[in-house]
């Protein structure tokens, strides 16, 4: 059941239907999977969103604790993201402090929202230098089949959506929390999108037995205004100036149609 | 935040904060095979970064169950040391470092013929002594010299080399305050012959129509770093060559 790697034999076929423009699971090169986004699931969680991308599973919990700011911003709230591996997802995910893999994935989902300035940081302070909203955006892989870095900036955005932001006052210096919720300031909806290259051609949306053939991996981010806000390639392999440029075209749409399953307008 | 508005980060004449015109690269200062123990090392300075490079193998993988079959095992390891930003830094590896490690074992690995050396281990450390910005960039330029100084046969040297925007114009090779205060940041790291890109990173905000114009001049600042890489390892060479000239005309 649990075979991790696919047996040679298939991924000369995925390999070999790829350099035809076909894949194993009847996908065209930039169609993504099945997506289903369910938000707000977690109800101790001031927001939260499940995505499942085919067999994917990532579910992104937010929650809002007060902290200090950092130095060179003493007037901005504070964006942190985490992301963990759990066992259960994989067998190939340990127990244990965060390895390279979700360091990266973190990494990538922060840069997506960070530099697209989605969350209005600003908006996050209590007292300058000295208290502000720390915004814990939690990403928890629940099943891996490939593409964990679209499935979890998709649950990231769905769940900053949701986030609910608790009334407060300020009284002698405290925070005291009062009845009543107002939404978190949302300002930009970046989407990420994910390439493979297989025998030099380029597919959106890996699953893991993809992945585990591919020669190297591109992700982008494109926020709402269709402007590149984070790139990260990964993997082994290379891609050529070419390739780069097309999938850029390619991401802009895929970036479009994925944002309009989230954002509701 | 607290200071005022800065200085302007370009000024009229197209002219930056350490002189350069927009598509103008640091001074480069590069030096392979300094270093005594390690199989291969060299060592850069773009501007103000200062950083070493040194590679270990293809030696005995410990821990062994990490050898692979059918290739090396590549290993590297991005460090900053404590004095080398202006706030002393944790000598513990922070997410960044670890991020940065893997970005770089991936961008040049595809220069390296791994398969040689099966059931061994390449490892390669990088450290910052100083940085200013494009560390990651500078990193896998010198440690690409390292990989060949090590004699590891690769398909080609990796270069690397930044491009961003800074005040609405495309510039090349950013320091670390025009990447703070520019609007986007883009690592690329190239393998000329190859026309391969092998690592490209980005952050900040683009529009989609400039985002041509900055890959192609950063691969035009990555072809410029790779004259200079390979004019490194030539002199490296010569200097040796003229050594054994020395020596063979004292005897």
């Amino acid at each position: 059941m649990s075979s991790i790697m696919a047996a040679r034999i298939k991924k000369k076929r995925i390999a070999q239907l790829i350099a035809h423009g076909k894949r194993l699971d009847e996908r065209g090169p930039s169609d993504y999977r099945e997506i289903q986004i369910e938000a707000g699931l977690i109800e101790r969680a001031e927001g939260s969103a499940r995505v499942r991308l085919g067999k994917t599973e990532v579910l992104v919990g937010v929650k809002i604790e007060t902290g200090e700011p950092f130095l060179d911003t003493p007037n901005e709230g504070v964006l942190t993201v985490n992301a963990e591996l759990v066992p259960l997802a994989s067998p190939t995910f340990e127990a244990g402090p965060p390895d390279e893999n979700s360091i990266e994935l973190a990494r990538i989902v922060d840069r997506g929202i960070r530099e697209s300035k989605a969350i209005a940081l600003e908006t996050l302070c209590v007292e300058p230098g000295k208290t502000v909203f720390v915004v814990f955006v939690d990403v928890y892989v629940l099943n891996h089949d490939g593409n964990l870095i679209d499935a979890s900036a998709l649950a990231s955005l769905a769940a900053l959506l949701n986030t609910k932001m608790f009334n407060y006052e300020v009284k002698e210096g405290e925070v005291k929390i009062k009845p009543g919720y107002t939404p978190l300031p949302l300002r930009n909806h970046p989407v990420a999108v994910t390439f493979a290259k297989i025998n030099d051609k380029l597919i959106v949306d890996p699953w893991l037995e993809e992945e585990q053939i591919m020669d190297a991996r591109l992700t982008m981010t494109v926020d709402k205004d269709g402007k590149i806000c984070a790139l990260q390639k990964g993997g082994y392999g290379y891609f050529t100036t070419q390739q780069i440029f097309e999938a850029a075209k390619i991401a802009m749409e895929k970036t479009e149609e994925l944002r309009k399953l989230v954002v509701k307008e | 935040m607290s200071q005022k508005k800065q200085e302007k980060l370009i000024d009229e004449n197209g002219v930056r904060l350490d002189g350069r015109k927009v598509n103008e690269l640091r001074g480069l200062k590069i030096e392979v095979g300094i270093l005594g123990n390690a199989d291969g090392s060299a060592y850069i300075e773009q501007g103000k970064n200062k950083i070493l490079a040194a590679v270990y193998g293809p030696r005995e993988v410990h821990p062994k169950h990490l050898a692979l079959p059918d290739r090396a095992l590549l290993r590297c390891r991005y460090h900053m040391a404590p004095f080398s930003v202006q706030e002393r830094k944790s000598p513990a590896p922070s997410r960044r470092e670890m991020e940065l490690s893997k970005v770089i074992r991936e961008a040049l690995e595809p220069s390296v013929f791994t398969e040689y050396y099966p059931r061994t281990s390449i490892d390669l450390f990088i450290e910052v002594l100083q940085a200013d910005g494009g560390t990651r960039c500078a990193g896998i330029t010198v440690a690409s010299l390292a990989l060949a100084d090590a004699g590891i046969p690769m398909r080609d040297l990796v270069a690397a080399c930044a491009a961003g925007k800074i005040e609405g114009q495309i510039v090349l090779d950013l320091t670390d305050v025009e990447d703070k205060a520019g609007e986007a940041d883009m690592p690329l790291a190239y393998m000329p012959n190859a026309n391969a890109i092998t690592l490209l990173q980005m952050d900040g905000m683009l529009p989609g129509e400039e985002f041509e114009s900055m890959v192609n001049l950063a691969v035009e600042g990555c072809k410029q770093v790779y004259q200079l890489q390979k004019e490194a390892l030539k002199a490296k060479y010569m200097a040796s060559k003229e050594a054994v000239k020395e020596e063979a005309t004292e005897e």
